[in-house]
């Protein structure tokens, strides 16, 4: 059995058993259940036509709740059976669902939780699994997170920028487990361009895919980070990454930048370049100066103070440094690497064991102490 | 989403401002106390927040490797130690600012004359997974 069709399947379901009468919180929790019938039961009894059988079945338990809640108010359960006549839909079913999981009201991790349920089909166990909480846990925040959208409409325009924030978050943050995030991500995404024209859509997916092609070389056999000079860019993968500049390019010529398109157009850059020696950082300055007049992030300044001490030397790039604030999450880390191709290594072996103590996480913790550590062995020899 | 662990201490924490020893309390303040925190954690479930809760007794050994073919060796507990651990709970929240909240709200659990105890709780991010996009 393809898992990945079957999910494919579900957003579809969903809105046939929404057009069908039922809102939108019983129809998601009805194909959940038929969607965890499908993965029992398939592998020995395949149906001949897969939509139609998680039709029947999630209407069929639709129908059972929806009864069973009504005979428990004393009311009578009116539904149709059939979708109700009426003009078709202005927009594809599917991405309503995108814009309504994603929608403002919702936290981030919600969102998140719920898109990856509702339009990315994988089951309260598997999302509960990628993000390292109880079962439980994750099937209360999806709960919540549909009383919270209860009384939006389905067929309301909404926000593409929410979407895409809530389809990066997917990509960008989350636990390798089973299930791909990045992959997943990725599929989203791809449908969503398919359905919509919007530069920033396809600006997202070109930068994913052009990260995505640098995966296999980012992390050692033991699972250590390696750095972008230090990678192997024979690992790349050259197919994802001219699938991400055409579709970058061509979002590009539409003339309405935005952040993500910004920022694949800096991974794309990279991409180009056959060695680090030969990166373009010249142009990555330039596209760091787009990105910080769209975005005013000072995670971005920061970025572009790397850039810039690749471009015009690591002094310009200590003297950028300096315009931004110390707190800042990896500050630290990149006055270490500015130090240290100042021909400071004392300095940078101080700031890369300090900014060791202050990582976010483990693989940059452990990056960064070998750093510490590989310059205090060069310093005492 | 980012994970904190809540550190409870038998010691090592400052004083709390209602630091009256458990024995001391009565026996209903003791159940008020119990249910406070079921309630606490069952509250947290129902966010979405909750990920693990665990208490530990308070009396431990130290181990060590003491070379190839001998048993480890153990020592302790030592009395003296000053740092000693009562338990955590695990939550995935979605920002700091929550985190302090929801400690705040532990910390608050009632103690002695049904007053909040105010003890001093450790409030430790999770080293989190590296993100994809770091350029």
């Amino acid at each position: 059995m393809n898992e990945s069709l079957l999910r494919e399947l579900v957003p579809a379901v969903i809105a046939v058993l929404v057009r069908r009468g039922a809102d939108f919180a019983s129809a998601d929790d009805a194909v959940q259940e038929a969607l965890i019938k499908a993965l029992e039961t398939w592998p020995q009894e395949p149906p001949r036509d897969q939509k139609a059988w998680l039709v029947t079945a999630a209407w069929r338990r639709f129908l059972d709740a929806a009864r069973a809640e009504s005979s428990r108010r004393g009311r009578e359960l009116v539904v149709h059976e059939e979708p109700p006549a009426g003009p078709a839909p202005a927009v594809d079913d599917t991405l309503q669902l995108y814009f309504l999981c994603a929608h403002p009201s919702l936290t981030p991790a919600s969102a998140v939780a719920l898109t990856l349920r509702a339009v990315g089909g994988l089951t309260t166990r598997q999302i509960a699994e990628a993000y390292l909480v109880p079962e439980a846990t994750m099937a209360q925040r999806i709960s919540r997170a549909k009383r919270t959208i209860a009384d939006v409409r389905l067929d309301q325009p909404g926000d593409v920028a929410t979407v895409l924030r809530v389809l990066y978050l997917v990509f960008n943050e989350g636990y390798s487990g089973d299930v791909d995030l990045a992959a997943e991500a990725i599929r989203l995404t791809r449908q969503l361009a398919a359905g919509i024209a919007h530069p920033e859509v396809a600006g997202l997916l070109a930068l994913m895919l052009l990260h995505h092609a640098r995966r296999a070389a980012r992390t050692a056999p033991d699972g250590s980070l390696v750095p972008l000079a230090e990678q192997d860019r024979g690992q790349w993968d050259t197919k994802l990454i001219a699938d991400g500049v055409d579709i970058l390019q061509a979002a590009l010529a539409r003339d309405q930048l935005g952040e993500f398109q910004a920022q694949a157009a800096i991974a794309a850059l990279h991409a180009d370049a056959p060695t680090p020696e030969e990166t373009d950082w010249v142009q990555i300055v330039e596209w760091y100066d787009e990105l910080a007049r769209l975005t005013d992030s000072p995670v971005v300044r920061l970025n572009r103070a790397v850039a810039v001490g690749e471009a015009d030397g690591p002094r310009a790039g200590l003297a950028a440094l300096a315009t931004l604030d110390a707190s800042l999450p990896r500050y630290t880390a990149v006055a270490a690497y500015l130090h240290e191709r100042d021909g400071d290594l004392e300095t940078a072996a101080r700031l890369y064991a300090e900014a060791a103590h202050r990582a976010p996480n483990l693989a940059e913790r452990d990056h960064l102490t070998r750093q510490a550590a590989r310059l205090n062995a060069l310093r005492h020899r | 989403m980012a994970k904190y662990l809540l550190l409870k201490h038998y010691r090592g924490a400052p004083a709390a401002v209602n630091d009256v020893p458990m024995d001391q309390w009565t026996p209903e303040e003791i159940s008020a106390h119990i249910q406070y925190m079921r309630d606490f954690a069952a509250r947290l479930e129902q966010t979405g927040e909750f990920v693990d809760g665990q208490a530990l007794s308070p009396e431990g050994t130290f181990v060590r490797y003491d070379g190839e073919g001998r048993p480890p060796v153990t020592d302790g507990p030592f009395a003296e130690t000053k740092d000693l651990i009562a338990g955590w709970m695990v939550i995935d929240v979605d920002s700091y600012e929550r985190a302090l909240e929801l400690a705040g709200e532990l910390s608050a659990a009632p103690g002695a004359g049904g007053k909040p105890i105010h003890e001093w709780l450790e409030l430790r991010p999770f080293l989190a997974e590296p993100p994809t996009v770091t350029e």
